[in-house]
């Protein structure tokens, strides 16, 4: 796992339109009632894509299966700090991410999870989404690298987190393995703190 | 980049090593654990057959699940799901010799409750949880932060996160507090004013007159929500108010050991050159208490306002979300949110549930009764704010007043119990976050607010200003003044 270098991610794209999407919304609370990942993609979003009766509306998720790459607007994301949004949003098939802008502890879930967070302009992700829709088939691919999402004839110079790119990059997302080669340090650092020795 | 802060200082004291990925390792000195987001990470450890680094720096404790019925609190729990996660929990913290305050242990609750009601939570230390809440301990001066599930395996698994360093805003809050206005109308305020994503990229340091004069439980509702405010973390420098609140308690040393923790809690605090990459200044004077219009926790106004028109702001976003707003909850622009319907009131939580939360709101309940068809529910954050409020008496004003006085939990907050609205029932509600589909139905509507407000809409059977309870003197709003104004 530790080894995994993300360099590029792609496949066709999903649209999920809307500022400020908070994660009760991603995944909503009643569904983290197991003590496993392995089931949350059939919750992701699970009261947006269902109307009255319970059953599948046009939500995008529901008209793009299959999609890898998700495109959302601003500060997607937000609220609680459960990695079960993001666990749900890997496990539905979601590779790589493009938005406006993040939420940080989403962001910071999607690297722990090895998923490239893009961000882009208003105009850029918008001129994605539409594109989507039209071409629900088309490839996307998002270069961890270069910081470009390229799609059809557009290629959008996006932005990726600097220690995001890093660590996908070089493989090293894993931060247990990261740290735990520092353990010597650890205590060093541990043993100096008075409330800590004081035990 | 700021200097001196008690954000650097704290950093500078628990930092590792940088990391190759260009983070830092910071060490983790508190560690609270639930049962939600951890059986995940301490499963994947289980994986790796990795030892807990530090068992004697983490505590866990149930809240999210914890049924607040006493009848349901008999294991094994009834709902099949939450005895699996606690079930879980008991066995993976025995495993690793963590401490862990169970239902028996007369300690249970909100971690964001127990943790600082023992002790636990201390100045100057980075203290984590699987929780976006953990800004809360940020009242004692340590950093509070949320994290996700793959961050605990990593505290787990070795003591530390990888982090990066956040810029430092100072807010300064001026001014005093009117009659009938608290610690959460100030953080509301504060969201108000600069927005629910004003705080990304930022730690939130508060200070200034109106803060020092709160006591810890103000304090920690305020940073309590810092998180709401788009902030990782907030805290609050260290003062005589913290270390008075402190001494004494269950996991403070005494003695000669609490001066020298005390020398190390004065040395970490913000220094008089304390270089800040922002600072704002939010007036407190003649402010009036603060309730939620809308479906985001910046979608807020003070009582005396009419609800704003989604023309009325400047970003697109704004715009689009205030419409959605007023259709969800069923709101017209121009309107005031008093006597706005309430079915059910709602007092607790990791902001609001301590036990001067339940005083100030009994002071409105004596002799006075819940309205008809009002579901009222009282839910400490702990199991010894329970204790403590039953030794004064308080449960019983709120049983007379027609409220059910429960055990401690999450409970209504985020409904993972059996606590939940009902279709589009209206809620006054002292938590943090008023997100569609958040309080268990997806069309329940929530109305943050301070407890006595919400103690005073469980009275009214509508959103009141509860000032109108307190003596004659004190300045009250009612709808028509709102309205007149508008017009
Ligand atoms: S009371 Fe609400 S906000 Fe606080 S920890 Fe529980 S669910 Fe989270």
């Amino acid at each position: 796992m530790s080894e995994n270098h993300i360099t590029e991610v792609g496949g066709t794209g999903v649209p999920i339109p809307g500022d400020d999407i908070d994660t009760d919304q991603i995944l909503p609370a009643r569904f983290m009632k197991e003590v496993t990942f392995d089931n949350m993609a059939d919750y992701l979003f699970y009261d947006a894509r269902r109307d009255a009766d319970g059953e599948f509306n046009d939500h995008p998720l529901n008209r793009f299966e299959g999609a890898s790459i998700a495109v959302v607007n601003t500060n997607f994301g937000c609220g609680s700090s459960r990695e079960h949004a993001p666990q749900a949003m890997m496990r539905w098939g979601v590779d790589g991410v493009v938005g406006e802008s993040f939420a940080e502890i989403f962001a910071d879930n999607c690297k722990s999870l090895g998923i490239p967070a893009v961000t882009a302009s208003h105009e850029e992700v918008t001129h994605l989404q539409e594109w989507i829709e039209d071409n629900p088939d088309g490839e996307i691919e998002i270069d961890v690298e270069e910081e470009t999402v390229t799609y059809g004839e557009n290629v959008i110079e996006g932005e990726i987190d600097d220690a995001m790119k890093e660590a996908l990059v070089d493989g090293i997302w894993d931060t247990t393995t990261l740290m735990y080669s520092n353990l010597s340090k650890v205590e060093e650092t541990a043993g100096k703190l008075p409330y800590v020795t004081s035990d | 980049m700021s200097e001196n802060t008690l954000y650097d200082n704290v950093w500078e004291n628990h930092k590792v090593t940088e990391l190759p990925n260009g983070q830092d390792q910071l060490f983790i000195g508190l560690h609270l654990i639930h049962e939600v987001t951890s059986p995940q990470a301490f499963a994947m450890l289980r994986e790796r057959e990795i030892d807990i680094a530090f068992p004697e720096r983490n505590f866990a404790t149930t809240d999210h699940i914890a049924p607040t019925e006493e009848a349901k609190r008999d294991r094994p729990l009834q709902d099949e799901e939450a005895e699996e996660m606690l079930s879980a929990l008991e066995r993976n913290v025995s495993e690793a010799g963590i401490t862990f305050f169970g239902f028996e242990s007369g300690k249970q609750g909100i971690t964001h409750v127990v943790a600082p009601e023992l002790g636990l939570s201390q100045p100057g230390m980075t203290v984590a949880c699987g929780d976006s809440h953990t800004a809360t301990h940020g009242a004692f001066g340590s950093i509070g932060v949320g994290v996700g599930t793959s961050q605990i395996r990593d505290i787990l698994a070795t003591g530390c996160i990888a982090a990066d360093k956040q810029k430092v805003r100072r807010i300064n809050v001026e001014g005093s507090l009117g009659e009938g206005v608290y610690a959460k109308d100030i953080i509301m305020k504060i969201i108000k004013d600069l927005g629910v994503d004003g705080g990304v990229g930022h730690v939130y340091e508060y200070g200034g007159p109106a803060i020092e004069a709160l006591d810890m439980e103000g304090r920690l509702a305020v940073c309590n929500m810092s998180i709401e405010g788009g902030a990782r973390a907030g805290y609050i420098n260290p003062d005589q108010t913290t270390y008075d609140y402190l001494e004494g308690r269950e996991y403070v040393p005494e003695g000669e050991e609490f001066e020298e923790l005390k020398k190390y809690w004065e040395s970490i605090s913000s220094g008089a050159d304390a270089v800040y990459d922002d600072e704002v200044t939010i007036d407190m004077n003649d402010v009036d208490p603060l309730v939620t219009w809308g479906i985001n926790p910046g979608q807020v106004i003070e009582v005396s306002e009419p609800i704003p028109a989604p023309e009325d702001f400047e970003s697109r976003t704004d715009r689009e979300a205030a419409e959605q707003a007023l259709e969800h909850m069923n709101l017209e622009a121009g309107d005031s949110m008093l006597g706005y319907d309430v079915d059910v009131a709602f007092l607790g939580t990791c902001t609001n549930g301590r036990v001067s939360d339940f005083k100030i709101a009994a002071d409105i309940l004596e002799g006075r009764q819940v309205a008809d068809g009002v579901r009222a529910l009282a839910v400490p954050g702990s199991e010894t704010v329970r204790q403590r409020c039953e030794e004064l008496g308080i449960d019983e004003t709120f049983i007379e007043a027609g409220f059910q006085w429960r055990r401690a939990g999450c409970s209504m907050c985020l409904a993972m119990n059996d606590d939940s609205l009902e279709g589009d029932e209206v809620c006054a509600s002292s938590s943090n976050r008023n997100f569609i589909g958040r309080q268990g139905s997806k069309e329940g509507r929530t109305v943050l607010m301070s407890p006595a407000m919400v103690a005073a809409a469980a009275v009214e059977g509508e959103v009141t200003d509860a000032r109108r309870f307190f003596d004659e003197e004190t300045p009250t709003v009612t709808a028509n003044d709102v309205e007149e104004v508008a017009d």
